[in-house]
């Protein structure tokens, strides 16, 4: 077992909503999550649209409030309790943890040339002392990246999707950072240039060791990303386990229904899968005891009760469900 | 098979500050009723602009070449559609015999009106209805796509909506002109995964339903491979493949479309290496002589791809390829 470099316990993050003098609800984004991210390790984060993964990669960047639980920040220098980090190690923080956004056309100041964009982090956090200290630091990062000297003295206009993820990749960098969260980086980019990127973000952190959070609603990207994936749903953890296990025994209904909506490249299988039905409910109007249950195939009384518990194997293979024990071996007979 | 539509050397270029910009390049496809094509390729390749033409939508600084030519088949006859002028003229292909459906619906509908008076609208435009007529048919068509509440839903606003429910919206609406042509332009790029596959299943059963014709554009080809009978390829403006869905998916001849498969993360085999396709698209104003894609292909047999712009070859009646390799074999 290697280190851990962030461990998240009961993590919570709640927004008030309702602008009423005595009725604040609370909405709860992210709710009682528990998980361990290893150091040098992908860990993939899915889920549908409002299922609470980007807030809970932000809460691990404190860039949200966290409203309950907590996150331990450990990377063999420095021991940070997120919850209740100060002023000047939130200023640290900042340099050991990075993100990297979806939209590389909205993500990058039009204004600013390429070089200037992945110089400011340095700037900002004041990192290099010298104008040259800081361009070579650039230039090192930029052809990590596969920019050349040429494109850091264009526009991010000049660039392409693909090109202009690898500038964001590149910002991400520049600060040396230990730990980088990644949401939906490659959603807006083709295929072609997917795999690309994808192959990228592998290359480096096998060179610098940094740990990253894939955050994507496409599994089969983070089939082929990530070390460890983790399966979200209404702010909740449903299934987490290592990759492999994952794909290849998903335990719970929910994944396995996520499964197998992603369309197949074969054009004979067609609608062969189980399909689910409905849509996430709204997070201010949660289902009781399983949230799963209102679109839950094989959901009896007891989950509509009873909220289950993460229930975690020896191998790390962790699910939520009452039935699932049930189901696989239904499924198996 | 009753021939729905027919596009014969469609070129189109822009007219911009820096010139002529070439967006489709020599274009020809037909589509039957009951028919889908998936149109496919990266952003820039020009599948959005070949859709809009059908619709006689792309922007006043665009210019057809003399050549081309958009047949659409109705009842009443064969429609020239590139020759449609006036706004009159042009209702026929614009929500009358033809309908599209975007990729953002959140963008698509107005946000101040709510989705039953746009309905109602756009059917008192293009058929004979009373508001009352018009008001049961929109709701028995948002029922009919599987909108819950379709009553309540009629008198709500696009934002009130989820990103399934306002395509589900969209798609009812599209269709309540009871078009014969659907064009669909990455329905369903902006939903999960979940929701995806609700939204195809819905669009299969209503092909079925009202025998329309399908273009369905996507840059996914698992998508492609779940709705499509048959495939066309395009990159740069050319249509560098085309056939039935299965051949073109599991035998693809293009380099292209071999890198663009070979690029796909696959479920089956978690460990396999994702091969990009190298480079990027190039620019439009920078257009590649000879065949649009030897700057990016692994397989380019000589000089040939550089200098001859490579003519489409049929490989078995209905699979069609433009690539030097075959011409080579051929030759």
């Amino acid at each position: 077992m290697s280190d851990i470099l962030i461990r998240a316990k009961s993590l919570s993050v709640g927004f008030p909503i309702g602008s009423g003098l005595f009725s604040k609800q609370i909405l709860k984004a992210v709710d009682d999550v528990s998980l361990d991210i290893e150091k040098g390790s992908v860990f993939g984060l899915v889920g549908e649209s409002g299922s609470g993964k980007t807030t809970l990669g932000r809460a691990l960047l404190k860039a949200v409030p966290i409203t309950g639980g907590g996150a331990h920040y450990s990377d063999g220098e420095v021991e940070y309790d997120l919850e209740n980090i100060t002023k000047n190690q939130l200023k640290d923080y900042r340099k050991r943890a990075q993100l990297i956004f979806q939209d590389p056309y909205a993500a990058l100041s039009p204004r600013m040339t390429v070089r200037d964009i992945i110089a400011e982090p340095l700037e900002v956090m004041g990192l290099t002392k010298t104008r040259q200290e800081t361009d070579k630091r650039v230039r090192e990062i930029a052809a990590k990246c596969r920019l050349n000297l040429e494109h850091l003295r264009r526009f991010p206009h000049a660039f392409s999707g693909g090109q202009r993820q690898r500038i964001s990749i590149a910002r991400a960098l520049v600060s040396a950072p230990n730990f980088i969260v990644a949401d939906e980086s490659v959603a807006a980019l083709d295929v072609s240039i997917q795999a690309d990127v994808l192959n990228l973000l592998k290359q480096i952190q096998s060179d610098m060791g940094v740990t990253f959070m894939f955050i994507s609603h496409d599994l089969s990207v983070v089939a082929h990303t990530c070390d460890h994936v983790a399966v979200m749903y209404l702010g909740r953890l449903v299934e987490t386990a290592p990759t492999r296990k994952l794909f290849e025994a998903a335990r719970h209904p929910y994944t396995r229904a996520l499964f197998s909506a992603i369309p197949s490249l074969d054009p004979d299988d067609r609608g062969a899968v189980q399909k689910l039905t409905g849509e996430i409910p709204s997070p201010t109007n949660q289902p009781s005891g399983c949230k799963f249950h209102t679109r839950c195939p094989h959901a009896i009384d007891h989950c509509k009760q009873v909220e289950p518990q993460l229930e975690i194997d020896g191998a790390g293979h962790a699910v939520s469900c009452h039935r699932w024990k049930e189901l696989m071996a239904t499924q198996a007979a | 098979m009753t021939a729905l539509l027919d596009v014969e050397n469609l070129t189109l270029q822009f007219r911009t500050d820096e010139g002529l910009i070439t967006a489709v390049d020599n274009v020809s496809f037909s589509l039957d009723k009951s028919e889908v094509m998936g149109l496919v390729g990266e952003s820039g390749s020009g599948k959005s602009v070949t859709a809009k033409a059908l619709m006689h939508l792309n922007a006043r600084n665009a210019v057809y070449s003399p050549e081309s030519k958009i047949t659409l088949h109705t009842e009443t006859g064969p429609v020239d559609v590139l020759s449609l002028k006036t706004p009159k003229e042009l209702n026929i292909v614009r929500g009358g015999a033809v309908s599209m459906i975007f990729q953002e619906p959140m963008a698509s509908f107005a946000p101040a009106i709510s989705i039953g008076n746009q309905m109602v609208e756009q059917l008192q435009l293009h058929g004979d209805y009373t508001k009352e007529q018009a008001k049961r048919w929109s709701i028995e068509m948002l029922d009919r796509v599987g909108i819950s509440d379709a009553g309540k839903r009629f008198n709500q606003y696009a934002f009130e909506l989820s990103g399934g429910m306002r395509q589900r919206a969209m798609i009812a609406m599209a269709l309540s002109t009871q078009p014969k042509l659907l064009i669909a332009d990455e329905p369903t790029t902006a939903l999960d995964v979940t929701i995806q596959a609700q939204v195809i299943d819905l669009m299969k059963d209503l092909v079925s339903e009202f025998q329309m014709g399908i273009v369905f554009i996507t840059h996914d080809l698992g998508v492609v491979a779940q709705t499509a009978d048959k495939v066309n390829v395009m990159y740069l403006g050319r249509m560098i493949e085309t056939g039935p869905v299965r051949d073109v998916i599991r035998q693809p001849k293009h380099p292209y479309t071999q890198g663009l498969i070979a690029a796909l993360p696959k479920l089956d085999d978690i460990d396999a290496p994702l091969t990009p396709v190298p480079g990027d698209i190039p620019s439009p104003l920078e257009r590649p002589s000879g065949c649009v894609f030897h700057t990016r292909c692994r397989q380019v047999v000589g000089d040939v791809c550089k200098q001859v712009d490579p003519k489409d070859r049929d490989l078995d009646g209905s699979h069609r390829v433009a690539c030097h390799i075959y011409t080579e074999e051929m030759a």
